[in-house]
């Protein structure tokens, strides 16, 4: 087995009285598509915002291993640097798209680091100075890429805010993928798609993976959870319950118990499944 | 070819008609006081051959210049605002001092300043969405720091100008830092008050601005050296030319100056527009959130638009001394902001010609309507609400995309954000 991209070591999150996450531990290997699922209120998204900045964790490590060797400590580490330099990217559960701006723009702002090493370089380009062009270009390109693949090349000069419901979920992905990341975590990218827009978004995933991303995802929708998932991770009430394939998972009686609250798992193992 | 000779012909011409009445007849007072016109035809001629061969240049240089490849800058249909308006204004704005008439020029002069400082206020509040109550602050920096320079070191205008210009954008920083986890109304009061300490600052440190008395006796700019003073030396404008003194050249050069600085303000912000920093601002009043998840330094980004738009404050502040001759606190009120901040809202958020437009209804206008005495003030808060009631987004609202693919458009304001501070 690989060795993992990511490791969350003994991750705790308080608030205030409330334990949102509790000693919470899991790897997340390169290569595959690793799903952390459980109920609401499980602390699914309160983990999410720990790995990519959005809240400084009460305890714990969230160590991310560099291709060049080396690791590096994402607790506590201000979210813009998450992405730009340990490149963990994410979506959100309600889709935060930058919705007065083109869908091709939205893909530009994310290669904003690219394009833009430095505040100095971002002013020499008000004069032509530096070798901004050829850098738009190339993110141009990157961004047609990103187009093609979720299928957005035709309404690329219009508002992202008036893409239906899938498509802003798919241009959200496609935003994230423009920061070159290597772990892409999802913030239940499938909710409110129908079901041929929840195949469309599984054969995505499937095709990110296969590029040597990593994804971590938050979802709902178990079809789509066991069907692509390498690795699944349950959580409840911020505890970890089980960490296992999806056909472990789905014969974990604890599992079973926490999302259905029974004890008898005869006739809810078809349901999970 | 023959189609850059054709439009540069057209060009030729339309010189020939504005600059032919305008430049080749002028008129003269003969001995006996008596008018006559003294045609100058060659004068005339160079200006139309200028004109026809620049025009040629220009258009044979666009031609062979290398096309932008695949994805163009931005796209433009063909009657908008901004296309037929832009253009038209800025003829006007052109030729406005040659009419002569002393108070137009000065009315230009006025509605000009709040253009230039409406601009630079739009790079923070119409594309970075962080409301900024406190701008006259930095109108008053840069106004200060030429008087001071001028008087100080002895500095001339020209030199002073872009140190103005830095002075005020470092205060801009200075006032980002502490605002930059501030949003919406928070941002607002704290940049109101910042505006408010700056001018008590001014009232009351004596030593160094002389308090409510002002700083008086500031020099006025010149032209490569040539003085705009009332005499005939060598080393005056008038005397240099050989023409008759007359306040109104020096005025008129007061107007072409602060014209050129509103210019390089609008230049300079279209063109961030559609570079990674003006992006990532106009990213910032969408989703401050989305942008952290992509990895950029939201920290950095905020405090560049204050400097940037800050900046043109002070370049504005310090024409403003020059202008006046003389400052004081007085001028630097929280009024000031809040006009600046109505052309901005009035002429709508991130529309460059929204907010020409804009001053010049607000500022000609008021100037127009000083007839009415008292009622000037309540002619001009009925029509701001009705404007505001029947275009909520400004006079010109929705944003042209930054970058397109061939298809790119006009996106409509009520897509947009207004951004949350």
């Amino acid at each position: 087995m690989a060795e993992a991209l990511l490791s969350v070591d003994k991750l705790t999150m308080r608030f205030g009285g409330l334990l949102a996450v509790n000693a919470v531990s899991f790897d997340v290997r390169a290569g595959d598509i690793t799903a952390l699922i459980g109920p609401n209120g499980a602390g699914k998204t309160t983990v999410f915002n720990c790995i990519t900045g959005f809240y400084k964790p009460t305890g714990g490590r969230i160590i991310m291993r560099q291709p060049e060797g080396g690791e590096l400590e994402l607790a506590g580490m201000p979210g813009f640097l998450i992405n730009q330099r340990a490149k963990v990217a994410r979506t959100f559960q309600n889709i935060r798209l930058f919705a007065g701006m083109t869908v091709l723009e939205n893909l530009m702002v994310a290669q904003h680091n690219t394009v833009m090493p430095n505040v100095a370089r971002g002013l020499m380009a008000v004069f032509g100075l530096g070798n901004f062009r050829q850098l738009e270009e190339a993110a141009i390109e990157k961004a047609r890429h990103w187009l093609d693949r979720v299928g957005l090349t035709e309404r690329a000069d219009e508002p992202a805010g008036s893409l239906p419901y899938g498509a802003q979920r798919r241009l959200e992905i496609a935003r994230a993928m423009c920061t070159d990341p290597r772990i892409l975590c999802l913030d239940e990218p499938a909710a409110g798609l129908n079901p041929r827009e929840s195949d469309e978004l599984s054969a995505l995933l499937m095709s990110i993976r296969d590029d040597g991303c990593a994804v971590l995802l938050i979802e709902h929708d178990m079809g789509v959870v066991m069907r692509i998932s390498d690795h699944v991770i349950v959580l409840d009430h911020g505890v970890e319950l089980a960490d296992g394939t999806p056909t472990e998972i789905k014969a974990n009686k604890h599992v079973i118990a926490a999302y259905l609250g029974e004890e008898d798992p005869e006739d809810i193992v078809e349901i999970v499944a | 070819m023959s189609k850059a000779l054709k439009d540069a012909g057209i060009s030729a011409l339309i010189a020939l008609g504005i600059f032919g009445a305008m430049v080749g007849l002028p008129t003269v007072v003969g001995p006996g006081g008596k008018l006559s016109l003294d045609p100058q035809p060659w004068t005339v001629a160079i200006i139309v051959a200028v004109v026809f061969f620049g025009r040629l240049g220009i258009v044979l240089w666009q031609a062979n210049r290398k096309p932008r490849v695949k994805a163009k800058s931005t796209t433009h249909s063909k009657y908008t605002v901004a296309n037929v308006a832009g253009p038209l204004l800025l003829a006007v704005a052109v030729v406005l001092p040659m009419a002569g008439d002393r108070y137009l020029i000065d009315i230009g002069i006025l509605v000009m300043t709040y253009v230039m400082l409406g601009w630079g206020l739009n790079i923070v509040v119409g594309l970075a969405g962080l409301l900024d109550l406190g701008y006259v602050a930095f109108y008053a920096v840069g106004a200060y720091s030429y008087a001071l320079l001028a008087q100080t070191f002895g500095l001339g205008f020209w030199t002073c100008l872009p140190l103005a210009g830095l002075l005020a954008a470092f205060w801009g920083m200075l006032l980002g830092f502490p605002v930059l986890r501030l949003r919406g109304d928070y941002l607002a009061i704290v940049t109101l008050a910042f505006g408010e300490i700056i001018r008590v600052v001014l009232l009351n440190w004596t030593q160094l601005t002389g308090g409510p008395n002002g700083i008086s006796g500031i020099p006025r700019p010149t032209l490569f050296g040539l003085k705009f003073t009332l005499g005939d030396g060598p080393d005056t404008f008038a005397g240099f030319f050989h023409l008759t003194p007359s306040i109104t050249y020096r005025v008129a050069f007061l107007y072409y100056v602060i014209f050129g600085l509103a210019l390089l303000t609008n230049w300079v912000s279209n063109r961030l527009r559609r570079l990674p920093l003006g992006r990532a601002w106009e990213a910032l009043r969408e989703d401050e959130i989305a942008c952290r998840a992509l990895g950029i330094n939201v920290t950095t980004t905020k405090l560049t638009a204050f400097a940037i738009g800050a900046g043109f404050g002070g370049f504005a502040g310090a024409f403003f001394a020059t202008r006046q001759a003389f400052i004081s606190p007085e001028s630097f009120t929280f009024i000031e902001s809040a006009i600046v901040l109505a052309v901005v809202v009035l002429g709508g958020l991130g529309s460059q010609i929204g907010v020409a437009l804009a001053a010049i209804v607000m500022i000609g206008g008021g100037e127009v309507f000083r007839d009415f005495n008292e009622y000037r003030m309540l002619i001009f808060g009925v029509a701001l609400v009705v404007v505001m009631v029947v275009r909520p987004r400004g006079l010109v609202s929705g944003r042209t995309p930054s970058v397109s693919l061939g298809r790119g458009g006009h996106i409509a304001a009520d897509m947009m954000s207004e951004g949350h501070g």
